[in-house]
């Protein structure tokens, strides 16, 4: 038998113990941004009015194109496979356009960022856009941050229910506009608003409304921040896209620190403080809830209302603006040598004062031509490049084209006669909402002529016929041509479309084949 | 939180806890919503075996409270597509084949049924473009054994060729003329009806050659040789040849003539189905 008394405790604890368990997953800490006041805030409502008026109101915009075209000025026909942008009318094969126009975005977003940082994030994504809208709402409603901070944290009472249910109500009416502005795009907008509203609308169009109802009232009204912080990839690219020179959001450490409450009681003790008061004003305003003077973060969405918050406070302290400000890095790190000089690991902001309490002179300021700088060249030439190519293709695209397919199975047939007949698809394309005659010619290809399958036209060279405004016109044409004039297996022709009114035309070559012992 | 817990020094985050040779794991954990969404995603599937098919048992399968089955689907999928199509075939039925042809929207519609069937039924012996081939007519040219036109080709597919249980079907027995004329004859006649569409390279037989023809087998083919649809013989001034151009050709089929065999369809597709196909057939471009 062991002796109890001998046996050692060993330091050993179980792995999953409940003493070093800990919460599989985080609740989201509730943010209640409250109002911010300033330049900023005033440039981001307008930019809010452009925005959410653009998306509304662009589908009710008429554009005249005649008889034969929808009247609508943006409008995406999928059924009819057609996309009109006011003058611009797009048939699915020249979809290369909206690719243009992707990659143009595209060049735009590094542009954009690499000067000005996330801008897109902080003023024109729609989720940015949306959540403002929605805080409007929630802030009309149940007061400025202190108010709902309050009610949620207060028991359920009769005026916070009907507070909440407003507040909801609202936002959902603002997701049913939101997902029902969405479905005009895609049909008349007129009739459509009627048909929705009469039911007789087709149920893709509820389903669309309902779908995107759902994603606005959720990404706008309940998830806000976390939209940016977890599902969206941009807020990781973005560090590819910023260097030294790009303007983001930054909190002046070289002036704010070390941040105090009691800044007189502090220097009366005699030591040295920054600007920053410590009053958490550019942390309230903040939508997505973190502190810029943590530094640049993933989270920041660089929507520049804690400088509007920050500037306020600064104006009645009767300091300088911009404690908190767009700046470079270079910059910032410039000012941080001059405050940090002689090795020193803390901020003294003394060193960039003068005595009589003014900045030094050798600060450094933003300045505009650093911006300017090579791959600016680079982005705004590649942005350019590709504008100006589409434009050009825009300008000298062709309304009027013709393609052929050459029969494969049988590739030619001998007749009677011992004339070989080639058999093809020839589609005329009238890419103009009107109606055209359009005349197709053979060229080259001695002797033969050619017939239309199902129309009375005489056998010939060269045929006029018409084609509706805006279609497709799909012709059977069998080639044919006397033994005796045959000259090779496969020879070269010509089919020549031209629109004698407008002199428009194209050309497609196409072969005609013969077996080998026809001659 | 326990009073053992560890915080990274560098990142400032709590770990789990867990330590392999000195290397620890950050606890960063997922958020609420994330965790919300993944347990959505098991009711949803709980509900999905429940609606549709899903446990596997013994010899089958739960069948799921919708009652869903792909075959099902499959089956009113077809039963849609066929309702969609009624009118047409009933139209089909109804009219004849060259008023079928004549009408745009039928003949379009009988075009593309015709040419299914053709796909099915047909390509076996004519090949899938219709071309044809030896022994087998190509059906995209304009000479006909039987006639092009619409009712004619319906003619034939109906009741087919030298199709012995068809009483009504086509029938055009060439004999077989190596028991009627001498070895000499054949290629004398054979030189004469190479020469109609060709070359021959001995003129001297012509000659003779028309005068065999002119005994033998004008009863058939005509005093020109252009042939009788009425009775399956085929026109030997063309440039189409069933069985190969040339004399020796010629010769072979005057002296023991190959005669294909073309099976009545009517019993196997039906009327409407035959009148598509006739259509189809006209429609390839010898069309009468």
């Amino acid at each position: 038998m062991l002796d109890n008394r001998q046996t050692e405790r060993l330091e050993a604890e179980a792995a999953n113990s409940a003493k070093l368990r800990q919460p599989l997953y985080a609740a989201r800490k509730k943010i209640f941004p409250k109002r911010a006041t300033g330049s900023f805030r005033r440039f981001k409502w307008l930019v809010m009015a452009i925005t959410l008026g653009t998306y509304y109101l662009t589908p009710w915009l008429r554009w005249d194109r005649g008889p034969f075209a929808p009247d609508q000025a943006v409008l995406i026909d999928l059924a009819n496979r057609r996309f009109y942008v006011f003058f611009i009318e797009i048939w699915p094969q020249e979809f290369y356009y909206v690719a243009g126009l992707l990659v143009m975005a595209g060049f735009g977003l590094f542009l954009i960022t690499s000067t000005v940082g996330r801008a897109w994030c902080g003023y024109t994504c729609p989720q940015t856009v949306w959540v403002d809208l929605f805080l409007v709402v929630e802030r009309a409603i149940e007061g400025d941050r202190n108010a709902r901070m309050k009610l949620d944290a207060g028991p359920w009472s009769a005026r916070k229910l009907v507070l909440r249910t407003a507040k909801h109500f609202i936002w959902l009416l603002i997701a049913v506009a939101t997902g029902g502005a969405w479905i005009f795009y895609f049909s008349d907008a007129p009739t459509l608003f009627h048909d929705v509203f009469t039911g007789s609308a087709a149920p893709v169009a509820y389903i669309t409304v309902a779908v995107l109802t759902a994603t606005t009232y959720t990404f706008g009204g309940l998830m806000r921040e976390q939209i940016c912080t977890y599902m969206c990839p941009w807020p990781r690219i973005q560090a590819a896209m910023l260097d030294e020179s790009s303007l983001t959001v930054t909190y002046n450490d070289w002036r704010g620190e070390p941040r105090s409450r009691h800044a007189k009681k502090v220097q009366a003790a005699g030591q040295s403080v920054g600007d920053c008061v410590d009053c958490n004003a550019c942390v309230a305003v903040c939508p997505m809830g973190i502190d810029i003077r943590d530094g640049q973060q993933l989270e920041c969405i660089t929507c520049a209302l804690c400088i509007d918050a920050c500037d306020g406070v600064m104006d009645k302290l009767g300091k300088e603006r911009g404690l908190i400000s767009y700046a470079t890095l270079d910059d910032y790190n410039a000012n941080m040598a001059l405050a940090m000089t002689g090795g020193a690991t803390l901020v003294n902001p003394s060193l960039v004062r003068t005595a009589d309490g003014r900045f030094i002179d050798n600060l450094a300021h933003f300045q505009l031509r650093k911006i300017f700088r090579p791959r600016i060249y680079v982005y705004t030439g590649l942005w350019s490049l590709v504008g100006i190519g589409l434009l050009y293709s825009l300008m000298t695209r062709n309304r009027l084209e013709v393609n052929v397919l050459h029969d494969r199975n049988p590739q030619f047939v001998t007749l009677s006669d011992g004339s070989i007949r080639n058999g093809y698809t020839v589609k005329l394309l009238n890419m103009i909402p009107e109606p055209r005659t359009i005349v197709v010619t053979m060229q080259a290809l001695q002797g033969a002529d050619m017939s239309v399958v199902g129309d009375d036209i005489a056998a010939g060279r060269s045929f006029a016929i018409p084609v509706e405004p805006d279609r497709l016109k799909m012709l059977k044409i069998f080639v044919r041509q006397p033994a005796d004039q045959i000259h090779g297996a496969a020879q070269i022709f010509t089919f020549r479309v031209e629109d004698k009114a407008s002199f428009e035309s194209d050309e497609y070559t196409a072969t005609f084949n013969a077996p080998e012992t026809a001659r | 939180m326990s009073n053992n817990e560890h915080i990274d020094e560098v990142s400032g985050v709590s770990t789990t806890g867990h330590d392999w040779d000195g290397i620890r794991e950050l606890n960063t954990p997922l958020p609420r919503w994330w965790v919300v969404t993944f347990y959505v995603t098991i009711v949803w599937a709980i509900g999905y075996t429940i609606a549709y098919p899903a446990w596997p048992l013994l010899n089958s399968a739960t069948k799921g409270v919708l009652g869903y089955s792909s075959r099902n689907q499959v089956k009113n999928d077809l039963a849609v597509a066929e309702a969609a199509k009624g009118k047409y075939v009933e139209a089909v039925g109804s009219k004849s084949v060259s008023e079928i042809a004549a009408d745009d929207g039928l003949r379009e519609f009988a075009v593309a049924a015709g040419g299914a069937a053709f796909k099915v039924n047909c390509v076996q012996c004519h090949g899938s473009g219709a071309q044809g081939s030896k022994g087998f007519p190509n059906l995209n040219d304009d000479d006909w054994l039987w006639g092009g036109k619409a009712e004619q080709i319906q003619q034939t597919i109906t009741h087919g060729i030298r199709f012995a249980s068809d009483t009504d079907t086509r029938i055009s027995e060439m004999p077989a003329f190596g028991d009627i004329i001498t070895p000499d004859q054949i290629a004398q006649v054979s030189a004469y009806v190479a020469s109609l569409s060709g070359k021959v390279q001995d003129a001297s037989l012509i000659e003779p050659g028309a005068k065999v023809f002119a005994e033998n087998c004008v009863a058939c083919h005509g005093d020109n040789a252009k042939g009788n649809k009425e009775l399956g013989a085929p026109d030997l001034t063309d440039a189409i040849w069933l069985y190969g151009p040339g004399e020796t050709a010629i010769a072979a089929q005057v002296r023991a003539p190959k005669q294909g065999v073309m099976p009545a369809w009517i019993g196997r597709l039906g009327e409407t189905k035959v009148k598509e196909l006739a259509v189809y057939v006209h429609s390839l471009g010898g069309g009468e």
